[in-house]
């Protein structure tokens, strides 16, 4: 993708997503919960996903991974990881990837750590599966040193303890350190804090953010949290109704949001120590049916400031350097 | 653990008193006697046999008596078997029915686990829907007809099995299907169910994004976590199938504990109703007892030691 290279004047990414639909074939019909999204990740670079429930966020990290439950299917666009076509990989070879090069953080850590096995089973299990030629013995130590590494106290002990022994913020860390031992180079965290009370939220980022510096792996965060991917993202992808909406350096988003989607969002926040007495201001409406999705844009029917072409045309991305948005409100001949 | 077996024990104890009064004297509260008979027997006739069991005493003599040969293990003489006592029946019906019973409960397993495990993971293929098809037809024919089939089919036609006895292997298999035909179905079906359950979980999805193979996600993360609803069914179980099946043992003429426990509630045989409803209740107090520790081995979250 030498266009995108140029634009961001950086090396090859580290993964690329180009045009990627993703469909679930239920009883009652096609849904398209993604739409043609395009998109990359450079080494050792954070970036948010951000969107409401429905929105495809977190169906694009499955798709990534080739993970998508039933009953999904990518059906067309293509996935690079390293220059490697990711989709078009055995399932053997792409097993060989999961956990190792790419692995992920899910939302749940109460439900996504298996409870009949102690979390150093878990972690070094990872290790085996990947064929790394270690005993047991350097097997457990390396586990050990990832739940230091994660801040889990006593991790000598905690190696044979259970899930249901951990509270939830440390049984994400454990998830972390699991994801991490294999040292991947991209690690994808589906909405990690979120079921975790604030003063964990911020640990955990925190944690993350110390982590890729350490590994200097990329890092995908996906939420529906603005405040958290303001903190601890490079660069901010706002996803709707299974499209990218807007794409833009985090400060930059935040400054000078383009799409009235994104700057619908900024109203919800409350500012933190503001004049005091600012409303909240929600965005009416709900996402749009994707079973029938639209033929324009996808937050027409919510947008405030909507034309007639936004209802029957998609709009293209406008916008320079690392800064685009999808709206044709951005078009030269938009009135203003 | 040793502390939870004991107290465990104690309680179990204490349901068979439960199980051993109520059942001794909701059976005295049905009409007739072990000696009533289409005939009327003559009133002094019923005096001395009545006077030679010691069922002219009061009901709590009657129960205080029983009580107390129960707990050296003296189930009392049939009344309807002259000089046959209930251990004796016990002694000489059990060991048919409990290594019939064994080999049903061995086979319920090793084919009911492995076809529910096959069902699942090939879920909505051909065989899965020919094995879920097979498990309801297991469970809605009756065993009597399902024996009388296998006996047609297997031994009348085709003349592979033998129709009676337990002398050989080849005895067990028609009479082992037919007593674990429903059994066998509804585990296949549980074993499905749980492992489609488990399947679905988080920490599958976890698993694989780590890696791991197919097979291990199956063998090893969802089908632990799918053995706690098996384990429950098949603990029972073995407590139900080593103490026979009447019309199972009456079909392939085995002789059984079957017949003893229907007939004893018709002549109002009261000891070994009783003997037999109480060796029952022991056997099913264990069986749990021993389902609970299992529970420990499969889930850490339900571990009695700590």
């Amino acid at each position: 993708m030498p266009a995108m290279d140029e634009k961001n004047g950086a090396a090859r990414p580290l993964l690329a997503v180009r045009d990627l639909c993703v469909s679930f074939f239920t009883h009652v019909g096609e849904v398209k919960a993604i739409r043609g999204i395009s998109f990359h990740v450079d080494p050792g670079e954070t970036v948010g996903i951000v969107g409401e429930s429905g929105s495809g966020k977190s169906v694009t990290s499955l798709a990534v991974l080739r993970l998508l439950p039933y009953p999904g299917r990518i059906m067309s666009g293509n996935v690079t990881f390293r220059g490697e076509d990711i989709l078009s990989k055995s399932a053997g070879n792409m097993r060989a990837l999961r956990g190792n090069e790419i692995s992920m953080v899910f939302q749940d850590p109460m439900t996504s750590l298996n409870p009949v096995f102690t979390i150093g089973e878990q972690i070094v299990e990872a290790l085996a599966v990947h064929g790394g030629k270690k005993s047991p013995a350097e097997a457990r130590t390396r586990a050990i040193e990832m739940l230091n590494l994660v801040g889990i106290p006593d991790p000598e002990a905690r190696f044979g303890a259970y899930p249901h022994e951990f509270s939830g913020g440390m049984r994400q860390r454990a998830m972390i350190a699991m994801a991490l031992v294999c040292g991947p180079s991209l690690l994808i965290a589906d909405e990690p804090t979120t079921a975790l009370d604030v003063t964990i939220q911020a640990q955990i980022l925190e944690l993350m953010a110390g982590l890729r510096e350490k590994t200097g792996a990329s890092i995908i965060l996906i939420t529906h949290d603005l405040a958290v991917v303001s903190e601890a993202c490079s660069r901010i992808i706002v996803m709707y109704g299974g499209q990218i909406m807007e794409e833009a350096p985090s400060e930059e988003l935040f400054e000078n949001p383009l799409h009235p989607y994104t700057k619908g969002l900024m109203r919800c926040i409350p500012a933190f120590g503001g004049a005091g007495r600012e409303r909240l201001v929600p965005i009416p409406g709900t996402p749009p049916d994707l079973l029938k999705p639209p033929a324009g844009c996808p937050f027409v029917e919510r947008c405030r400031e909507a034309m007639r072409i936004c209802l029957s045309n998609r709009p293209a991305f406008y916008g320079e350097g690392r800064h685009r948005a999808s709206c044709w409100r951005l078009d030269p001949e938009a009135p203003k | 653990m040793a502390r939870f077996v004991i107290s465990r024990v104690f309680s179990i104890a204490l349901t068979l008193a439960v199980i051993v009064t109520l059942t001794f004297f909701m059976m005295h509260s049905i009409p007739g006697g072990p000696f009533a008979q289409d005939k009327e027997v003559p009133p002094e006739v019923l005096r001395v046999l009545e006077a030679k069991y010691r069922l002219d005493e009061p009901l709590y003599v009657q129960y205080a008596n029983y009580v107390k040969g129960l707990l050296v293990w003296d189930l009392g003489p049939s009344f309807q078997k002259i000089g046959v006592s209930v251990n004796d029946i016990i002694k000489q019906s059990m060991p048919a029915s409990a290594k019939l019973g064994a080999v049903t409960f061995v086979f319920v397993l090793l084919i009911g686990i492995p076809a529910g495990i096959f069902s699942a993971v090939k879920r909505d293929s051909f065989p899965d829907q020919a094995i879920r098809f097979m498990a309801t037809l297991g469970q809605t024919i009756p065993s009597f007809v399902l024996a009388t089939l296998l006996i047609y089919i297997f031994s009348s036609r085709l003349r592979i099995f033998p129709t009676f006895g337990l002398r050989t292997w080849k005895h067990f298999v028609l009479p082992a299907i037919a007593l674990g035909g429903y059994s066998l179905s509804f585990v296949t079906r549980l074993v499905r169910s749980s492992m489609l359950e488990a399947m679905g979980q988080d920490y599958i999805r976890t698993a694989r994004a780590k890696g791991v193979p197919e097979f291990q996600v199956f063998f090893k993360h969802a089908l632990r976590n799918s053995l706690i609803p098996v384990v429950t069914y098949i603990g029972p179980l073995i407590a139900t199938v080593i103490t026979g099946s009447f019309v199972v043992e009456k079909v392939f003429a085995i002789p059984g504990m079957g017949k003893f426990f229907v007939d004893s509630i018709t002549n109002r045989d009261y000891t070994v109703l009783m003997g037999l409803t109480i060796l029952d209740a022991i056997l099913l107090c264990a069986a749990i007892l021993i389902v609970d520790l299992i529970y420990g081995l499969i889930d850490p979250r339900i571990r009695v030691d700590k």
